[in-house]
């Protein structure tokens, strides 16, 4: 189709060909494209946080990438976070300490602490807090958003 | 009544966490259909204007274009809450920027966004009303001309631009200023907040051949949103069907319809499914907001801090249609006095029309406006006799037994309580902070009090013995994050002494699930959980009933065991599982076991012998909850910046039957309050919304928020709520903007009257000092 570009992204270890206008972002690509939904779209505008997803093991915005520019990109979802059925270490502490209410915000916070425990397995609740400061939540206060990684990071006994 | 199952009162984890911490929970905008098309809406560019024609040729023209409809295609069919003055799309005028005029489906969203730009509209601008004060001006232009021929729930006459007038009224005011040693008296001012609900407003819509449509979308009540898209397309509601996949948050923004009645329409144009989700700018033009007030208060009380009289006028700015504002004015003076004792009463409330997004539910529901302006004027009166502000309330602090405004006996209320720890908490974890405040920045602590409700209207609930005895639950009500489906789910648990494993908690569907009146004003615990019980009790009795006839035994002298048995009481070995009741229920004799409790609250009502009460839009309303705030503030002196270093609240809520959601309740409301009291306003400028966007509107984000948010846990059981509970969604966030306020008073002497707290509004305050 005029106006398409064709190329190949990987996501969750798994390579896709995709056919999108260059203009699609990744937050596009992945839930439309891909139908990985998981990636949630808040405001499309950068600040919510709620479409953070893991570009080499980086938080970034899907909202503010071009698709086409992630070629050659390790990009990992929430749905790359468990495995076969079953939630990692870190979604089971979330559910866990209920720090999940409506949700919508989960995935993005998710991937922002994957991306910081990667570095600091043993962050503080200042990292904690620092690492999810561009994540907005509604629901929950943060409150227990924060004490669910600080159990998993030995912060908080 | 408690539980010996350890289900409630325990914090099983949610039967939704796993499947949201999996990214699999399906919201609006995840559900595709086969052959779907994307709906777009065409807003008004004008704050009041005559729609004189409309021309839709260029957008029909658009490729890929499949169905364009205006206010022209439908008749005049208005739906609302206690007025009905809305139509599916603006028809005759419109009354706000950004007000729906027309929308488009076709085969792609940029295709649909696009050829929405080309409808086009001749509009005859008229002058706009974008204030309180021009709404009352004598001269002021007429929002809604034909507001006399409105259908509404209760005959209400208006002048002008009122959308509704209420008093309410105990003891002898007048008479009572005499009595006062002392008076103050404030006027202060509240903002339009957004919910800010993480999801944005969406709605997928389907057809079927008989004409019946279905709509997936946020809402806070599946029935509501079927009886209100059925009023506006003029159909049956048997057309209509509303289903409610994974919610993004709601706390009121979801409590009237969203885009589901446009969304219908097209599909119903197309024959064919049509999804439309706003964006965030849309969401926030087009929605509804907190309403802005205006409130001035008159407090008297003897020197030695007892309340004597309360005398008050609060105004509120209700937007271009009146969705809840009759409801939020009368809850605001209804919640007027407050936890306390004052025996004159006499406050007046009126809501107006004006030409700005409509104002409607959203957490506290004229509460937070209400209690703003008594705790700040309490801290105002502790001030002028020297008094504590924490001893002034706890000495008119109410008592269970006494009575609310009103006239209803309060038989649960454990606001001394909550006063007491929160402020002994607060006291001890100050003590051990040793950190001292930065330079230049002062700290100060401040309290309030407050109290709200937690039932009204009507709820129903059906649980069903399964064949192999596991247990089905359907109850219409929601959950938008609040945990709802679980704690409903724990109650049935409980009563029947089954795991969470053996319980299916059905979805709910307006097509299957009993009608409950939308899970708002912190109902859905106490309401549908006291159906939930019964109809668990109702279904326990049959079971025991057919376990009699197999067991051979009275059924007094049987009880229930933990996993699904029923045994002869002292010899478990003579008992029967559910599974085998359930067999011998639908095979053999009496059929399907099946338990129904529904029901309208009815909690002792308003005394008129006690209270006059006029255009009060409550039937009735009970299940008093009650609760106690604590702030520690740091502010800024040379910016006027403040922040909260530091937040304890304490909320009676009877019982709590999942103990972290409780706490997540006070830590997400305590939260967005803080938003309220700090740092949200919606700003407009000539009638267009200026701040439409999370660049310019700012929530908080965790660095704004303290460290800890300590949430005590009341029990002073109700005795006629589920397991003694309550509810607990909005008092989270009622007392945290005045307990700000008084914390920066504490601080630095400066007593504002208006929010959002901004540094510039306190930097002002604090020169003036």
């Amino acid at each position: 189709m005029a106006g398409e570009l064709s190329y190949s992204i990987t996501v969750n270890d798994a390579d896709h060909a995709v056919a999108a206008p260059a203009a699609a972002t990744l937050l596009e690509v992945l839930r439309a494209d891909l139908a990985l939904t998981g990636t949630k779209r808040g405001c499309d505008q950068g600040v919510c946080g709620a479409c953070t997803v893991l570009a080499d093991g980086k938080p970034v915005r899907a909202c503010l990438m071009l698709a086409a520019n992630c070629t050659g990109v390790d990009i990992v979802t929430v749905e790359g976070l468990g495995s076969g059925g079953a939630l990692n270490d870190l979604q089971e502490a979330f559910v866990a300490e209920g720090a999940i209410q409506c949700g919508f915000c989960t995935p993005g916070m998710l991937l922002s602490v994957t991306a910081l425990l990667d570095e600091r397995p043993r962050a503080t609740v200042a990292e904690i807090r620092a690492a999810i400061s561009g994540n907005l939540c509604r629901c929950s206060g943060y409150t227990k958003i924060v004490e669910a990684v600080a159990r998993l990071t030995g912060a908080l006994r | 009544m408690s539980g010996e199952a350890g289900i409630v009162g325990t914090s099983v984890p949610r039967l939704d966490a796993r499947h949201k911490a999996a990214g699999l929970a399906r919201y609006s905008d995840d559900l595709t259909l086969p052959g779907m098309l994307f709906g777009a809406i065409a807003g008004s560019p004008h704050a009041h204007a005559r729609i004189v024609a409309y021309d839709t040729s260029e957008a029909r023209a658009v490729p890929g274009v499949i169905a364009v409809i205006t206010g022209d295609d439908f008749g005049w069919h208005r739906g609302g809450g206690h007025i009905e003055d809305e139509t599916l799309l603006a028809k005759g005028k419109v009354r706000y920027v950004g007000e729906p005029v027309a929308a488009v489906a076709a085969t792609d969203r940029k295709t649909a966004e696009r050829a929405a730009r080309l409808v086009s509209i001749e509009y005859e601008e008229l002058a706009a009303v974008l204030s309180i004060d021009d709404a009352m001006a004598p001269d002021a232009p007429i929002i809604h001309e034909d507001f006399e021929s409105y259908h509404k729930k209760m005959p209400m006459r208006c002048a002008g631009n009122e959308c509704w007038t209420a008093s309410v009224a105990e003891g002898d005011v007048d008479g009572a200023w005499g009595e006062c040693e002392v008076i103050v008296e404030g006027t202060f001012e509240t903002q339009a907040q957004h919910h800010l609900y993480m999801e944005p407003a969406a709605a997928l819509a389907d057809v079927d051949m008989n004409g019946k449509v279905t709509m997936w979308s946020p809402s806070q009540g599946v029935h509501y949103s079927q009886h209100r898209t059925a009023q506006v397309l003029g159909l049956p509601m048997s057309k209509v069907r509303a289903v409610t996949p994974a919610v993004g948050g709601g706390f009121g923004g979801r409590a009237g319809p969203n885009v589901q009645p446009i969304a219908a329409a097209l599909a119903l144009a197309c024959g064919r499914p049509v999804k439309i989700v706003l964006s965030r700018s849309a969401d926030f033009e087009t929605m509804r907001s907190r309403h802005p007030s205006r409130i001035r208060l008159k407090l008297g009380a003897k020197r030695d801090g007892t309340l004597v009289a309360i005398e008050g006028e609060m105004l509120f700015d209700g937007g271009a249609y009146a969705d809840e504002s009759p409801a939020v004015s009368s809850f605001a003076l209804m919640m007027g006095r407050g936890p306390y004792r004052i025996p004159h009463v006499s406050i007046r409330g009126r809501a107006f029309y004006t030409n700005k997004l409509r104002a409607g539910s959203f957490r506290g529901f004229g509460n937070p406006q209400s209690a703003f302006a008594r705790e700040c004027l309490l801290d105002d009166l502790a001030a002028e006799i020297a008094m504590d502000p924490v001893e002034l309330r706890l000495h008119n602090a109410m008592k269970p037994g006494e009575r609310w405004l009103g006239g209803q006996p309060v038989a649960s209320c454990g606001v001394i309580e909550c006063i007491e720890k929160v402020r002994s908490r607060m006291a001890s974890d100050r003590a051990a902070d040793t950190a001292k405040p930065a330079p230049g920045k002062i700290r100060g602590i401040g309290f309030s009090a407050f109290a709200h409700i937690s039932s009204f209207l009507s709820s129903g609930a059906m649980v069903q013995l399964v064949e192999d005895g596991t247990i089905a639950v359907n109850t219409g009500a929601m959950d938008m994050g609040q945990g709802a489906d679980t704690i409903l789910a724990q109650i049935c648990a409980e009563a029947l002494q089954v795991p969470m494993e053996a319980i299916s908690y059905a979805v709910a569907d307006s097509d299957t699930s009993p009608d409950n009146y939308k899970s708002v004003g912190s109902r859905t615990t106490y309401t549908t959980g006291r159906a939930v019980l019964a109809a668990s009790n109702e279904v326990r009795d049959k079971i025991i009933e057919h376990a009699s006839e197999m067991l051979e035994c009275a059924a007094v002298d049987l009880e229930l065991l933990p996993g699904g048995r029923v045994a002869v009481k002292g010899v478990p070995e003579r008992s029967v599982p559910f599974a085998a009741v359930a067999g011998r229920s639908l095979y053999r004799t009496g059929g399907p076991i099946t338990g129904t409790h529904t029901f309208l609250f009815d909690g002792p009502p308003f005394d008129p012998a006690r209270a006059r009460l006029e255009g009060i839009a409550f039937g009735n309303m009970g299940a008093y909850i009650f609760g106690a705030q604590a702030v520690e503030v740091e502010v800024d002196e040379a910016t006027g910046a403040v922040t909260v270093t530091g937040a304890w609240v304490a909320a009676d809520v009877g019982r709590a039957i999942n103990p972290a959601a409780v706490e997540g309740q006070l830590q997400g409301g305590f939260v967005q309050g803080m938003g309220y009291a700090l740092t949200e306003e919606m700003v407009w400028d000539s009638g267009r919304l200026a701040n439409p966007t999370l660049m310019d509107y700012k929530i908080p984000g965790v660095l704004d928020s303290p460290h800890d948010i300590v949430a005590m846990i009341v029990e002073d059981p109700e005795p006629t709520g589920p397991f003694g509970a309550k509810g607990v969604g909005e008092p989270a966030l009622v007392g945290v903007a005045p307990a700000v306020r008084n914390a920066i008073a504490n601080a630095t002497g400066a007593r504002l009257a208006k929010l959002p707290l901004t540094p510039e509004r306190v930097f002002g305050a604090l020169r003036q000092r």
